[in-house]
């Protein structure tokens, strides 16, 4: 057994090399188990670390109290954001962990199916999660059915309702839940789908119980989590951190620049954060009030030498591009936003205009779309807003930043040469 | 159609990837949908009460006349 203090607990063994299922069950040692896994996961306090952080116990009791005789679990790793590495980082440094906590999943609901979604553009991961499921399948062949699925990727194909219908229809695009919570099916079979990193949680969490789980982390959000720092650092990596740690010990550890002017939290559907709040514990409680999020774990650090106007108005455009443009306020909304952060950035005849339009057309799209993509993209441009308000007044003088001529940019975005191919499957 | 109590209020919701924003509804219920500038509705969000005759028949118009069958009429019980 692992002591609870120490780290990395997910994030065990060397990336590219993954351990073998002798060597992982070496490495994390069954002990017995500390009663029923269900109170264990409830007692854990574990949240999804996908980016919404639903309590992972709730979303298994849902599928569990559903009659069915066939269900599912769908592990994500689809891993959508250009800048998050934790999915594949994970799954090539330790791939058994995840399907075990997968399988820890699939008996509490009573799956008899367990789908592994990697997306295809991914070669190497996929081979070690098919090496893994190999690996298991030729030990023995009981428990539930692992398989691995690759759909293509893009941005919103990670979303879990676009991620069912692929698995269901292979269209990799978002659905239409009018009620929430809604239930998810595969045909009729209802599909509880976690992230990877969650499912190594609950796989260290049937191991080793809940008080262990939560010998790391705040009260209110316990556990650890996987960080993908990139931006102003050394070399951008994947760190596991417990949960509550200050962002400057996060920068520090990853070799970042010490002093930013903002940070992009949570992903590119999250938040700006300004350089000012480093001391804040990295948990959704804390940053939310601040303005940030926790979100994937994603942190892109903007230097002071940054625009984070055209970082913005960088992502708005990949982002419009990903739209799965099924509806029309994320459609014609999400372009028109990016066009209006362009003409900000780089001068118009009547930038007050735009900057009202800009508002007004974030308020507009706000909550139209089926999934939340739109809303990510309002809320990541009504941050910037606030947090780069003083760079945007002089954008608008006439007066653009030094950053914003220079050609270094820190947020990685995926060029857009497959602009007009674009082809939904 | 028999007596429905006139209690609490509905909603107009709209399916937004069927919705292709042909803006019948905003011309049947304009009380209740407005259009935005590429044409694509924008729906009180607030529950309108049952007992507003005028306003549910023209959320039934909107229902009836949307080319795509995007919209809705739903039920919401009365906030205590």
């Amino acid at each position: 057994m692992i002591p609870s203090h120490t780290l990395p607990r997910v994030l065990h063994g060397a990336v590219g090399r993954p351990l073998t299922l002798e060597q992982h069950e070496e490495a994390f040692a069954m002990a017995e188990r500390p009663g029923t896994l269900l109170e264990q996961l409830e007692a854990s306090g574990l949240t999804g670390r996908g980016g919404a952080a639903f309590p992972t116990f709730r979303k298994v009791q849902l599928i569990r109290s559903q009659r069915h005789h066939t269900k599912f679990v769908v592990v994500n790793a689809m891993e959508g954001e250009p800048a998050a590495h934790k999915d594949q980082t994970l799954l090539s440094a330790n791939p058994h962990l995840v399907l075990d906590g997968a399988e820890f999943l699939a008996s509490m609901i009573g799956a008899k199916n367990i789908a592994i979604c990697v997306a295809r553009d991914n070669p190497t991961v996929v081979n070690h999660v098919g090496r893994a499921i190999h690996e298991r399948t030729r030990r023995s062949l009981r428990g539930p059915k692992l398989e691995l699925h690759t759909p293509p990727w893009r941005y919103v194909a990670g979303e879990e309702s676009a991620l069912i219908h692929w698995l269901d229809d292979n269209k990799s695009l978002p659905q239409y839940r009018p009620q929430k919570p809604h239930i998810l099916r595969i045909g009729h079979s209802p599909a509880l789908v976690d992230n990877a990193e969650t499912c190594a949680h609950v796989g260290l969490i049937g191991r080793y119980g809940a008080d262990w789980f939560r010998g790391l982390g705040t009260h209110d959000s316990p556990g650890s989590t996987l960080v993908s720092l990139s931006g102003a650092v050394d070399r951008p990596t994947v760190l596991e951190v417990p949960l509550g740690t200050s962002l400057r010990s996060i920068l520090e550890a990853g070799g970042a620049d010490p002093d930013p002017q903002a940070l992009l939290t949570g992903g590119y559907g999250g938040a700006w954060l300004s350089g000012v709040h480093l001391d804040a514990p990295f948990t959704n409680q804390a940053l939310g009030p601040l303005g940030g999020t926790v979100g994937a774990g994603i942190l892109v650090v903007l230097p002071k030498s940054g625009c984070g106007l055209v970082e913005t108005q960088r992502i708005a455009k990949w982002m419009a591009n990903e739209s799965a443009r099924q509806c029309g306020p994320c459609a014609f909304g999400l372009p028109a936003l990016a066009d209006d952060l362009a003409q900000l950035t780089h001068g118009s005849h009547d930038p007050q205009a735009v900057f009202v339009r800009l508002v007004e057309r974030c308020g507009v799209i706000e909550g139209r779309g089926a999934c939340r993509h739109p809303d990510g993209v309002t809320r990541l441009v009504k941050s910037a807003l606030n947090v780069f308000a003083e760079d945007i007044e002089r954008h608008m003088r006439g007066a653009p930043c030094t950053g914003s001529r220079s050609s270094q940019h820190y947020v990685q975005v995926p060029n857009l040469e497959r602009e007009e191919e674009l082809v939904w499957e | 159609m028999g007596m429905r109590r006139k209690v609490g209020g509905f909603v107009l919701r709209v399916n937004p990837i069927l919705c292709d924003g042909f803006g019948h509804c905003h011309e049947l219920a304009p009380e209740l949908v407005k259009v935005d500038e590429w044409g694509y509705p924008i729906i009180v969000n607030t529950p309108t009460p049952l007992a507003d005759l005028g306003a549910l028949e023209s959320a039934r118009y909107a229902v009836r006349g949307c080319p795509r069958q995007a919209l809705n009429i739903e039920r919401i019980a009365e906030q205590p």
